[in-house]
């Protein structure tokens, strides 16, 4: 049974294959930058949109991700390959979240925010004090690495980041994707919505609640560290900052932006904001201005995003859509 | 144990500027049920305000000057926050968590830039009040007045704010929203004034600590991202809405931060919000919160 959104999607991925060949390489690292974002977005909408917890300290799980990849070239330079630093940057996000998630899923709505962003600017400040270990404000340059055995050395980050990587980041994309729509459709899935939609109910029927928060948190943390491990070789840097509770603030931007109503919606920000903010800087000092008003602008007046947006213009016509109309009603 | 007095007068004194801070946004948090995350960009506006008529009337001002600025930073931080309650934060009161926590995020990020574009890139420096007031003795060290003024000075403030919340009509009315807003709504109280009132009384205590930084640091972009994160953490372990926990909070805060400059200073910061965070998941509501 394949649904015409299947081939939508095929067809998105066979456009993406030829992307290296239809946009110029900066423009090209740019949108390199907000799939990496997208995988991220995808983690973080799960805890929001399917479980209904507001984190805003993810960006400390996607500097996780970054320099588990930026410590391993420093420290194990032998085994600097791609098949081992995603494996060991998930391990990095699967151990942060699980302590990150363990302390924060007892509480919910605004107490979770806020113990997600205090937690956040413990590793913050972890990072940017133990200088001798994590490279302190100034982080960790991150080399190319070995990709299934085949070396990448003189060559120059964009040669390499429009060549082998740009596929390899794309099938990441892919699979993470395709792995977040199985986690949202399966019966686990529809457990934590069941959850966020009535937490008393669902612990009625036997759901453990606070134990599927967590594994929602650590799936989720998962997916964040995935991007930030992806993310590094894009950027060749990671600093401090991208565990800061500004970059959290951000992560919650790009989902809105998007609109975290629609499964869909944080890849659409996060390539959307990725832009957006490049845009911004470029044309004037004032880019926090535009940025902000945006934000506000957004939240007034479009506050389901752009995906959502368009998902309510053609379900018009029905009555209760498939993109969740019960949303957390936050008391 | 000179030393000690002296740690211990520090920690008093970074307890002051969280005071301050951390009470607006407690007030905010409590009778609005909105985390401001523009509260440092409130705190930034007052350093700027004050650093800039200070620093305007050159250095043969009168020592009055200092209170001239003190008045026009939270006069405009205040201002600033009524501004910011009923333009922005107003439509939010039923939308969700994420919308609340973003529109003062797109406010923070707005607020920044509009110091930006008003006062420039540039530093202001008004450091003129600290060489006046000069040093007394303790003992074998000599220890700055102005850091004593200003632990007076937001003592002062604490109890303004205590005596209009306990003692007048409108403070009993404001703590009634704070704990019941729809029973408040019905007895009569006029719930859309309140909530700006308060939102500009918080604005105006962010501005005050703002300014009574300035003469010890100057003015730079980005001075207020500290304090709010440090006033979060007094909030957390304080209690969410509680003018108690803000003060017990930012003893402990600023007591830690000053012993722990001093004997581990690498890990000072960490420290501090692993304590938050140990007590949020004992007493999840804070050390004096309902």
């Amino acid at each position: 049974m394949l649904r015409p959104k299947f081939f939508v999607y095929l067809g998105i991925f066979i456009l993406l294959l030829f992307m290296p060949k239809l946009l110029p390489v900066y423009q090209l690292m740019l949108f390199e930058s907000g799939i990496t974002f997208a995988i991220m977005g995808l983690g973080f909408n799960l805890l929001l949109r399917y479980t209904g917890l507001l984190s805003f300290g993810h960006g400390a799980l996607f500097a996780t991700g970054a320099y588990a990849v930026g410590m391993m070239g420093k420290y194990f330079p032998d085994l600097y390959r791609i098949e081992i630093l995603i494996p060991v940057a998930l391990l990095a996000s699967l151990v942060v979240s699980a302590i990150f998630g363990f302390i924060c899923v007892r509480h919910t709505r605004i107490f979770f925010s806020i113990l997600a962003l205090a937690l956040s600017m413990v590793l913050y400040a972890l990072l940017v004090k133990f200088y001798d270990i994590t490279g302190g404000s100034d982080g960790i340059h991150i080399d190319l690495p070995i990709m299934f055995g085949k070396s990448f050395e003189g060559m120059k980050r964009f040669e390499f980041l429009s060549g082998a990587y740009y596929y390899f980041l794309i099938c990441m994309f892919a699979v993470c994707t395709i792995f977040m729509l199985a986690i949202v459709n399966s019966p686990f899935g529809k457990a934590l919505q069941s959850i966020r939609d009535n937490e008393i109910r669902a612990e009625m029927i036997g759901i453990r609640v606070r134990r599927y928060r967590l594994y929602s948190f650590i799936l989720s943390g998962l997916f964040t560290g995935m991007g930030g491990a992806l993310w590094s070789f894009v950027n060749g840097h990671v600093t401090p900052e991208s565990a800061e509770w500004i970059f959290s603030g951000e992560i919650v931007y790009m989902t809105l932006l998007g609109g975290f109503m629609v499964f869909e919606g944080p890849i659409v920000g996060a390539i959307l904001f990725t832009y957006l903010k490049l845009y911004a800087v470029s044309i004037t000092q004032y880019w926090m201005l535009i940025i902000g008003a945006t934000l506000i602008l957004l939240v007034l007046l479009l506050p389901e995003g752009i995906a959502g947006g368009f998902v309510k213009l053609f379900s018009r016509t029905k009555k209760v859509d498939d993109t969740g109309t019960a949303y957390v009603k936050y008391k | 144990m000179e030393n000690w007095v002296i740690y211990i007068l520090n920690g008093l004194y970074f307890a002051s500027f969280l005071f301050l801070t951390s009470l607006g946004l407690s007030i905010i948090l409590g009778v609005m049920g909105i985390l401001n995350l523009a509260h440092g960009s409130l705190f930034a506006i007052g350093a700027f305000m004050a650093a800039w008529v200070i620093g305007s009337f050159g250095a043969k001002a009168p020592i009055t000057i200092f209170f001239v600025g003190l008045f026009a930073a939270m006069g405009i931080s205040g201002l600033m926050g009524l501004v910011l309650e009923t333009s922005l934060i107003r439509p939010m009161y039923h939308r969700a968590l994420e919308y609340q926590l973003l529109i003062t995020f797109g406010a923070l990020m707005l607020i920044e830039d509009l110091i930006k574009l008003v006062w420039g890139g540039t530093a202001y420096y008004a450091s003129k009040p600290f060489t006046v007031m000069g040093n007394i003795i303790l003992g074998d060290n000599q220890y700055p007045v102005y850091f004593i003024f200003v632990v007076m000075a937001s003592i002062v403030a604490g109890l303004g704010v205590w005596l209009i919340m306990s003692k007048t009509r409108v403070g009993i009315m404001l703590r009634a929203i704070s704990m019941d807003r729809e029973m408040a709504r019905a007895m009569g109280i006029r719930i859309g004034k309140l909530n700006t009132l308060a939102f500009g009384i918080g604005a105006a205590l962010a501005g005050m600590a703002g300014a009574l930084i300035v003469p010890t640091t100057p003015a730079l972009l980005g001075i207020g991202m500290d304090p709010l994160i440090m006033a979060f953490i007094v909030v957390v372990l304080g209690g969410l809405g509680s003018l108690r926990g803000a003060l017990v909070g930012s003893l402990i805060v600023g007591e830690t931060r000053s012993i722990g400059i001093v004997f581990f200073p690498e890990i000072e910061l960490p420290l501090l919000f692993l304590i938050a965070v140990i007590i949020l998941v004992f007493k999840p509501k804070g050390l004096f919160g309902e």
